[in-house]
């Protein structure tokens, strides 16, 4: 399979294999032509999740991680990207219906959008709530207190 | 629609302006509604008593999990996954446990492995059990709940006995387990499934064929297999959609591999078959636990862990079938003490997606069902 995938998209494409996990990493570009292709051609027809990580010292700064499952191989694969903070990725919504929650979850703690998504706002988090909790620079104790004060009434959640 | 304020009370020779002969009606349902099992708001567009389409607006229960998970060790965060679906703790802590094991690089030994499905499929049980009770309660069966009730306080016993708690039990240990089985412990599993086989019996015969539950369930709240697959649906409500799939089967873990069991499936896809499936788990559960419970090994329960635990850097992902469908962890290492990310992927998030389609077209007391079926636990929705 990588191989015919990387005699179509040449060296954007990079497999590796972790502890018998296999996965690769993609270009940004690839997106989402290629989770298209993942889908309609090699039967990854369920996507288990959407996620993301953060790491603040780089020039790319976030992953992102497609978590691809094939009912007809029976096997996992995972496609990750890199992206920088002020980028955006295509919606996979339209590949997978289940994608909708999972980017606007991706999108409320990370803050990465997504182009295309339907609705995209917070989903766990109140809709005016200020930063994204799970990049490495909000503290664990951090809040809005803005926002706290104004709709709950209190002082602090602390 | 037309805001009634800005109406005239007495504006009735315009029948078409004023709210009652709006075509479109939009609803709130919760946070705070017994039904929806937690704090799950619901905000419905009705056309009359059908459902047009509906909203779900969750993260009342949210508290971090993964920036918890974050800021403590891998030791530390244990306790905390327990939290997140509180029925079904047993088995949040084997996919987080085995997801640390599988990063380090470590089994759990045999005897472990045994333990442990014992008493994550008791807790399929239990998980089972309480969502029978208070989905029957949902749609109007009283008695169910008392039945069911009844029953899972002797599971619940047996996870006191064994560990000191009985729903947020913190009963597995990265490598293994911390507490031997104690004197009595098969005497009890052996005594509770010949317990309660015949109690599952006693909560079919209430259900099964009682025409009002047939009335309520058949044909209530459909989803094909293929839009099951397509929103990420697991767990019984994709089996129930006729799509065979069990993690336990497909991508073994555990040592579920050397136990005979069946994956029970459904036709329509409706309340009814999720309903019959769960039935049939349970009782494929105490199969496993049968088997389990005569072929406990002998030997050591704890593999060699270090007392630090600094994982080698590295990424992994590792997922249970859990009660509710696949749960799975993933994990990122930078090598140090502390996890550098713990994603959680939880079952009940991605099934409660597929309430809009599920609920098209049906009738506002149909969507109490439908949430029922989908067995949701908010804790692990909003996490």
């Amino acid at each position: 399979m990588i191989a015919k995938l990387r005699s179509a998209y040449g060296s954007g494409i990079e497999p590796l294999t972790y502890l018998g996990q296999n996965y690769m990493v993609v270009d940004r570009s690839l997106i989402p032509d290629l989770l298209r292709i993942l889908r309609d051609e090699e039967q990854f027809d369920y996507c288990v999740d959407i996620t993301a990580v953060h790491y603040p010292k780089r020039e790319k700064q976030f992953d992102v991680i497609w978590i691809l499952y094939s009912f007809p191989r029976n096997e996992r694969i995972r496609v990750k990207t890199l992206i920088g903070e002020s980028e955006s990725l295509p919606s996979s919504v339209p590949i997978w219906a289940t994608a909708n929650w999972l980017e606007r979850e991706v999108f409320d703690m990370f803050g990465i959008k997504f182009d295309g998504h339907p609705d995209l706002k917070r989903i766990l988090l109140p809709d005016g709530w200020k930063g994204f909790p799970l990049r490495k620079d909000y503290g664990i104790l951090q809040q809005d207190n803005e926002w706290v004060q104004i709709n709950l009434g209190i002082e602090s959640g602390q | 629609m037309t805001d009634p304020n800005t109406l005239s009370p007495l504006d009735l020779d315009t029948p078409d302006k004023t709210f009652l002969d709006a075509n479109e009606l939009v609803i709130n349902m919760g946070p705070q509604h017994p039904a929806t099992h937690g704090v799950l708001r619901v905000i419905l567009r009705l056309d009359g008593e059908k459902v047009l389409g509906l909203e779900c607006v969750i993260g009342y229960l949210h508290r971090g999990v993964e920036k918890i998970a974050e800021n403590r060790t891998y030791t530390m965060f244990n306790p905390y996954v327990d939290r997140m679906d509180y029925v079904a703790a047993v088995s949040n802590g084997l996919g987080y446990c085995e997801a640390v094991e599988k990063l380090l690089n470590v089994e759990a030994p045999p005897r472990a492995q045994y333990i442990r499905v014992i008493l994550t499929e008791l807790n399929r049980m239990a998980s089972h059990q309480l969502w029978l009770g208070t989905h029957a309660l949902d749609i109007g069966a009283i008695t169910p709940l008392f039945y069911t009730f009844r029953d899972r306080e002797e599971i619940l016993k047996i996870f006191e006995k064994y560990c000191g708690a009985r729903l947020t039990t913190h009963a597995f240990r990265i490598g293994g387990l911390q507490y031997e089985a104690y004197d009595g412990f098969e005497k009890d599993v052996r005594n509770f499934v010949s317990f309660v086989k015949p109690k599952i019996d006693e909560y079919e015969e209430l259900l099964t064929t009682n025409r009002i539950w047939l009335e309520r369930t058949k044909g209530v709240g459909v989803i094909s297999g293929k839009d099951a697959i397509a929103l990420g649906v697991t767990g019984p409500v994709l089996r129930a959609s006729g799509v065979k799939w069990d993690i336990r089967k497909a991508l073994p873990y555990a040592n579920y591999k050397n136990f005979d069991f069946e994956i029970p499936t459904g036709a329509n896809g409706d309340t009814y078959d999720r309903y019959i499936v769960r039935m049939v788990e349970m009782r494929q559960s105490l199969r496993i636990i049968e088997q389990a419970v005569e072929g406990i090994p002998e030997g050591p329960i704890m593999a060699k862990v270090p007392k630090v635990m600094k994982p080698p850097v590295g990424e992994i992902y590792h997922s249970i079938e859990a009660p509710k469908g696949e749960l799975g962890y993933f994990i990122v290492s930078d090598g140090s003490t502390q996890p550098y990310r713990i994603r959680v992927r939880p079952p009940s998030f991605v099934n409660l997606q597929a309430l809009d389609v599920m609920c098209r077209g049906q009738l506002v007391a149909d969507v109490i069902a439908v949430i029922g079926t989908l067995d949701i636990v908010l804790g692990e929705v909003d996490r």
